[in-house]
């Protein structure tokens, strides 16, 4: 038994920390995304990442992207908010938990007040991603495996699912769409798989030959990679059927049942056919799904209507 | 009494008269340890300490002066990174600060404790019975020991609790009572806090950080344990419960992560295991409470409220307020829902109520009181206010329904300006306003930046009423750490120290 309110904070503390770690991710290889050399593609990549109308360059990453506190998705307010729901939630998380965020947030302050900040981006990168990994680690390792931990991993890996999708569609564009297919080269696919943690596996599973339709393979449908949807919607269905165990059946059925539907297209997904249909309109089903988990995660637990829970 | 002198200055050291023989040498400077007329907790005389600080003082002879500024570091790192802050409010930048930590644990004896353990028995038990009798048959009043219209026109007095029942008359379960120290080193009561007094984690939390600094010393010394205060917290909560309710289900009630004490509330709420709400996770219906759950809505017995009265239900107080719960004042009354503190305690704690506690033990216990009150002018009686407002400058005047250290004046330390600005204060409100004789509070060894030197501090014990009264020995020592400052209100610049209560 949990209070909603808390179930809440859990939840977003981890997605809020997922989505520092993806930017911080994506503006560590930004150097590496040569993007064919076109700014068009280089929009639409970090389009995901910067406020509409601001073009990527080093310092937008790093101010914008990275630091710039008004910005509700940069990384460092991302680790504020991932920061300001553990503080709404200390009595549940364990103490090193707290300390850990909390040392990332400091640390973060630290390197925002460096005047020389803009040279130091990818160290700031490298912190947050190692801090997120080490915030991970202390959760497993301190915190008890219960219903609170199960909406951390819901958080994490439904962010994860949503960020890893959205980013694989940016790097095909929409046939009906305006903007031409971007002239990728192999570069790009290799940064893309290095975002996401994901180029040592794919090595290992299809050899250094680098092409688009085995990244897609691998990050939206490899059981293993811990980036990939497929890995993450697993996650997310592990999650939300033990959260029904906790709370009923009666509870949370719905959101369970969208979760097993999400794994199971992902299951029995073929790469070819994925692309064969349109990349575009498979990924954006993928996200809208995730949405829906979302939804019935919050009017099961969360949000539901008093008047529904009431003795009789 | 007159205020303090600080111009009979004695040197303690006096310079090329070293205390090596003592083993104090190596260690930091007590250069600029000088004693006045305040008590000195650990000097009785110039070069000669208490018996109780010898062991610490041959620590800090063995000890550099480099090692203690490291330690401090390191626990103001500790304090920082585990979160232990308070909020200052109307101070942007500061919204998080650490309550600063001085590293020398002040000592208790085991006989100032026992004096100190009954007459805060003593206390409590008397201000919950004269809470019973306000908010019932007022025999008190009817009597005249304590005049109708101070309890009548306190602003923290609550009709709505007239003839409802408390469990246990516990009306006052959690306090945290000001004592300070005078010249003549003993005890007496500063003021009482019967509302929502904070600090208690503080108190715990200072206690870890010794440990780590001292761990030899902490062990040379029989220091009671105090690590137990979550689990009696929660067994006078327990004590607090509907009596119809074999497993009371108990909350903490915070106003949330922008209040001052928040840290305060959470590591409550974890020390006993039970979960932390805010007013939006409850609910009543039916009078009842309820809290919005994962698994659907579940009944609450117990509130351990860290919410003033004022914000506890729109419905019955201020409307204004988002912290509290619609309908909570109901279920209280219909005792379907136990709140520690129960509601308009309050009335207890006004600063000039506080003058006639001593009756109020004499009136119900027919004892004396064992902790003396401070002299207290009540400036709503016209010969108090006539002989404070000709001495203001000489007194301390506190307005009466405030804490923290807000709407204060030390006489001795103010400006012309802001005594006349008190002056007509005084008199547009005089029953707002009670004056007190500007005290030497005692002055405990702290490490300061270049050595050792004495800080005023007070004492704040917790005590607990439930099934029946528990004080644990120890409590919240805070320290003006402003040279000369006499305030010690974590709001005001003060900080604190831990509090060693000894066994023997």
């Amino acid at each position: 038994m949990l209070l909603s309110r808390v179930a809440d904070a859990l939840y977003w503390m981890t997605r809020y920390l997922e989505r520092a770690e993806h930017t911080a991710r994506l503006v560590d290889v930004a150097v590496d995304l040569r993007l064919g050399r076109s700014s068009d593609a280089a929009t639409q990549v970090y389009g995901l990442v910067l406020p509409a109308g601001v073009l990527p360059t080093s310092v937008s990453l790093t101010e914008v992207a990275f630091f710039d506190d008004a910005n509700p998705n940069s990384v460092t307010a991302c680790i504020v908010a991932a920061r300001e729901n553990a503080r709404q939630v200390r009595d549940e998380i364990s103490s090193e938990m707290w300390e850990q965020l909390n040392a990332l947030f400091l640390r973060l302050r630290h390197m925002r007040d460096d005047p020389a900040r803009a040279s130091r981006t990818n160290d700031a990168a490298r912190a947050v991603i190692e801090g997120a990994h080490l915030f991970a680690g202390v959760t497993d390792a301190t915190m008890g495996h219960g219903e609170g931990w199960h909406y951390l991993q819901a958080g994490r890996f439904l962010e994860r699912a949503v960020a890893t999708a959205r980013l694989l569609d940016a790097f095909f564009s929409d046939e009906s769409g305006p903007v031409p297919m971007p002239p990728l080269d192999r570069a790009d696919w290799v940064a893309l798989l290095r975002s996401c943690a994901a180029l040592e596996g794919y090595c290992r599973q299809y050899t250094a030959d680098v092409r688009p339709e085995r990244v897609t393979e691998f990050l939206l449908l490899n059981a293993e990679c811990p980036r990939s949807i497929r890995f993450a919607a697993t996650r997310v269905e592990g999650a939300l059927t033990a959260l029904a165990r906790y709370s009923g059946r009666a509870i949370g059925a719905r959101a369970e049942r969208l979760a097993g539907r999400l794994r199971a297209v992902l299951d029995y997904a073929q790469v070819d056919e994925v692309l064969g249909e349109g990349p575009h309109a498979y990924l954006s089903e993928l996200a809208r799904q995730c949405a829906q988990i979302h939804g019935a995660l919050y009017q099961s637990y969360v949000s539901y209507a008093v008047e529904s829970a009431l003795p009789a | 009494m007159a205020p303090t002198n600080l111009s009979s200055h004695l040197r303690l050291v006096s310079a090329g008269e070293p205390l090596t023989a003592r083993g104090i040498g190596q260690g930091p400077s007590f250069a600029a340890y000088e004693l006045d007329n305040a008590y000195d907790e650990m000097f009785q005389a110039a070069g000669r300490s208490r018996p109780q600080y010898d062991a610490l003082l041959q620590e800090l002879g063995s000890v550099s002066l480099d090692e203690l500024r490291r330690r401090q570091t390191d626990a103001d790192r500790a304090f920082l990174a585990r979160g232990i802050t308070f909020t200052v409010y109307g101070d942007e930048q500061g919204t998080e600060r650490i309550f600063p930590f001085d590293l020398l644990p002040r000592i208790v004896t085991a006989r100032e404790w026992e004096t100190l353990e009954r007459g805060l028995t003593q206390r409590i038990t008397a201000i919950n019975l004269f809470l019973k009798d306000v908010y019932h048959e007022g025999r008190i009043l009817a009597e005249g020991i304590v005049p109708r219209e101070l309890v009548y026109s306190c602003r923290h007095y609550r009709r709505e609790m007239r003839g409802v029942r408390v469990h246990r008359d516990a009306y006052v379960s959690v306090a945290g009572t000001d004592l300070v120290r005078l010249e003549n080193g003993r005890f007496v009561v500063l003021e009482d806090n019967l509302r929502v007094p904070s600090g208690v984690s503080y108190m715990l939390a200072n206690r870890e950080m010794t440990k780590r600094i001292f761990p030899g010393l902490f062990n040379r010394y029989n220091v009671r344990p105090i690590a137990h205060y979550g689990h009696a917290l929660l067994a006078t909560l327990r004590a607090l419960a509907p009596s119809s309710c074999q497993d009371p289900a108990i909350v903490v009630l915070t106003p949330g992560v922008g209040n001052s004490a928040y840290f305060e509330h959470a590591f409550l709420a974890r020390e006993m295991g039970v979960p932390l709400v805010e007013g939006r996770d409850l609910l009543v219906h039916d009078s009842y409470v309820y809290m919005r759950t994962t698994s659907g809505l579940r009944r609450v017995d117990v509130i351990y409220r860290r919410v003033d009265d004022d914000f506890l239900d729109p419905l019955a107080f201020r409307s204004d307020s988002h912290l509290g719960v619609a309908g909570l004042l109901n279920a209280y009354r219909a005792g379907h829902v136990s709140l520690g503190n129960a509601i308009g305690t309050g009335v207890a704690d006004d600063k000039a109520l506080y003058a006639y506690v001593p009756a109020i033990i004499r009136f119900y216990l027919s004892e004396e009181p064992v902790l003396e009150n401070v002299d207290t002018y009540l400036l709503g009686n016209a010969a108090d206010r006539q002989y404070a407002l000709d001495n203001l400058e000489r007194l301390v005047v506190k307005a009466v329904g405030e804490s923290g250290g807000y709407g204060m004046l030390i006489g001795p330390h103010s400006t012309a300006a802001e005594r006349e600005e008190f002056r007509a204060r005084i008199l547009a409100e005089p029953r707002n306003f009670i004056a007190q004789p500007t005290l030497a509070l005692s002055r405990a060894a702290c490490f300061v930046d270049q050595g050792i030197e004495p800080r005023h501090v007070d004492l704040r014990p917790y005590v607990l009423f439930g099934e029946r009264v528990t004080v644990v020995p120890g409590g919240l020592t805070r320290v003006a750490l402003r040279k000369g400052s006499l305030v010690v209100n974590s709001s005001q610049g003060g900080g604190s120290k831990d509090t060693w209560v000894l066994l023997e």
